[in-house]
């Protein structure tokens, strides 16, 4: 039977539901949005690259999509063993400890900002015992790298475990009949299953950290050319009144996270046509 | 229970920046020879738990924990007093006013967009709901940044606006707007893979039973869907409450006046109010666990039911 591309329906709201939802998605996303991208094509080449390259903007940009990427590779390696454990194997409080793993999303920036600060400045609870080995965290790199792992750490998590968990133990079994050791099984016939999600995860929680502002602007000290982050400079740039280069890096900032959003959208596409297999 | 077929509506985007609710799934049953050959050896085992564990000790349990031993660093007559005093108190008002205004306006949208996209056909679905997705993608600092750039003195509407004294930008229209907008896709994200694994056969039954449209909503529609829905409130919420890039940029940090909780406390502590800083973000933290709570029980409800 060929379904015409609009089919009739007996169901009635479809005029009222879909006009709704366009004019409320028009008016609080796309018109907003869109101003960022007119308020810059009305500046002259010259202008915007002037407004995204002097040295303090080339140096934030390199602050937080340095700091993104390892957090990100961090959380990738910890989130793989924190997924494994919690799927694989089974110990007292793994319930509770299941359900923290959303703290990052459900805990306000601001005050995961402030705890991490206090916690790992020098006089803290973790910053005390390093601060005599000399490894200074709390207003410094290190810092900045802190706090984008702890907002990243449930993505690599959240994207393994149902993966995981839909892994066929048959196929370990396999691999384990055949003479494999349980590395090899591991190495060999799991991880490269895994591959897509971790993938996946690595991406989305290095496009969360690339906007993160709450939780970073506490603990990295906020020092120009050294621990400014790109989402700061924006907000210093508005204080100063100039719009004209906030919404410059705003839209270089804009165009990267759709880009990876475009990149994630690929690797999820790749993992289930993975798992269709 | 039915789940949405692989790259059906939802070939798009962030649908997994934020916990989605678990669809239930099969259990695996694995048979004794079977669990012999994918175990891991002791070693790695206790290994591998101790990685993870004293990770996520490190980077959740010791700053939760953290706020509450600071909040209460002065004792209890301290902590009460920093959450009772008049500007404390205008900052609980003004986020719950704001709560109130943009939760049940993204509810009323995420059933509307729900609605659309799953009971119908039309052109430019699978775009649309790319788009409901965006504002996850954009920094919290740009999402405020947008609306100073429509709304502000130098904006699209600004001169109009000065002109007929009416303040967005600075103001708590502003903040109410710049918050509807980071949690804009929470509740059409939970509501849309649910009612397309739903479909449409018990509306239709109903419609033909001559039941009218509103009807058939209340009656079919939002019974099947409300674990859903509760579970996107929930989240979103969550970061209404919680959101402070976006809000910080359209604030103007008027004390008492358009400062929300999350400014408030980082007023409090950029002026050395350490303790009274981390008595208002205790506040916000137990806001988070039970979050996390409702959370693991609408989970819980949700696998529970199939």
């Amino acid at each position: 039977m060929a379904t015409p591309r609009t089919s009739r329906t007996i169901l009635p709201g479809f005029g009222l539901s879909l006009g709704f939802t366009l004019a409320y998605l028009g008016l609080i996303v796309l018109i907003p949005l869109s101003a960022a991208f007119l308020r810059t094509a009305g500046m002259s080449w010259h202008d915007f690259v002037e407004a995204v390259d002097s040295p303090r903007v080339v140096a934030a940009y390199r602050l937080t999509f340095g700091a993104s990427l390892a957090a990100g590779l961090v959380n990738m390696v910890f989130g793989l063993v924190v997924a494994w454990v919690l799927v694989r194997y089974s110990f007292p409080g793994k319930k509770i400890i299941d359900a923290l793993v959303d703290l990052p999303f459900a805990l306000p920036t601001a005050v995961a900002g402030i705890a991490l600060t206090s916690l790992y400045a020098p006089n803290g609870w973790v910053g005390r015992w390093l601060a005599p080995l000399g490894f200074k965290v709390a207003f410094t790199w290190t810092g900045v790298f802190v706090a984008l792992t702890f907002i990243g750490l449930p993505f690599v998590v959240r994207t393994l475990q149902p993966v995981l968990q839909e892994l066929e133990p048959e196929i370990e079994e396999a691999a384990s009949t055949l003479g494999a050791n349980r590395l090899q099984t591991v190495i060999r016939i799991i991880l490269p299953e895994l591959a897509p999600s971790l993938l996946t995860g690595f991406a989305l929680a290095f496009a969360r950290a690339l906007g993160e502002y709450g939780s970073v602007v506490f603990i990295s000290g906020n020092m120009p050319m050294k621990t400014e982050i790109v989402p700061l400079l924006i907000i210093t740039k508005l204080e100063q009144y100039d719009y004209r280069g906030a919404t410059a890096i705003a839209v270089v900032m804009l165009v990267a996270s759709f880009v990876l959003l475009l990149l994630i959208n690929l690797l999820q596409k790749w993992s289930r046509r993975y798992q269709a297999i | 229970m039915p789940c949405a077929p692989p790259g059906s509506l939802l070939p798009n985007t962030l649908f997994s920046l934020v916990p989605t609710l678990p669809q239930p799934t099969s259990s695996r049953t694995l048979n004794a020879a079977q669990r012999r050959a994918n175990r891991d050896p002791a070693w790695a085992r206790w290994l591998l738990t101790g990685v993870a564990l004293v990770f996520l000790a490190f980077f959740l349990v010791l700053p939760l924990l953290s706020v509450f031993v600071q909040a209460f660093a002065k004792g209890g007559a301290f902590f009460l007093s920093a959450v009772t005093e008049p500007d404390a108190m205008a900052s609980i008002r003004l986020t719950l006013l704001t709560v109130a205004i943009a939760v049940p306006s993204n509810v009323v949208f995420g059933v509307a967009a729900a609605w659309a996209i799953t009971k119908f056909r039309f052109p430019g679905k699978s775009l649309l709901t790319t788009l409901i997705d965006l504002p996850f993608a954009v920094s919290p600092v740009i999402s405020g940044l947008i609306y100073v750039l429509v709304f502000g003195a130098q904006g699209w509407f600004g001169p109009w606006l000065i002109e007929h004294n009416i303040r967005i930008i600075f103001a708590v229209p502003g903040i109410i707007l710049a918050t509807t907008f980071v949690t804009f896709p929470f509740v059409a994200r939970e509501l849309i893979p649910l009612m397309q694994a739903q479909g449409t056969d018990e509306e239709y039954s109903a419609v033909t039973l001559g039941a009218s449209g509103w009807q058939t909503f209340w009656r079919v529609t939002l019974p099947n869907i409300r674990w859903g829905l509760l579970y996107g409130v929930i989240l979103c919420n969550a970061r209404a409450m919680g959101e402070f890039g976006a809000v910080s940029v359209v604030s103007g940090h008027i004390r008492g006046e358009t400062n929300t909780m999350p400014l408030h406390v980082e007023i409090l502590y950029n002026e050395y109010n350490i303790v009274g800083a981390f008595a208002v973000a205790s506040l916000l933290a137990i806001l988070a666990i039970a979050t996390l709570v409702l959370k693991s029980v609408v989970e819980w409800r949700q696998t529970g039911n199939a």
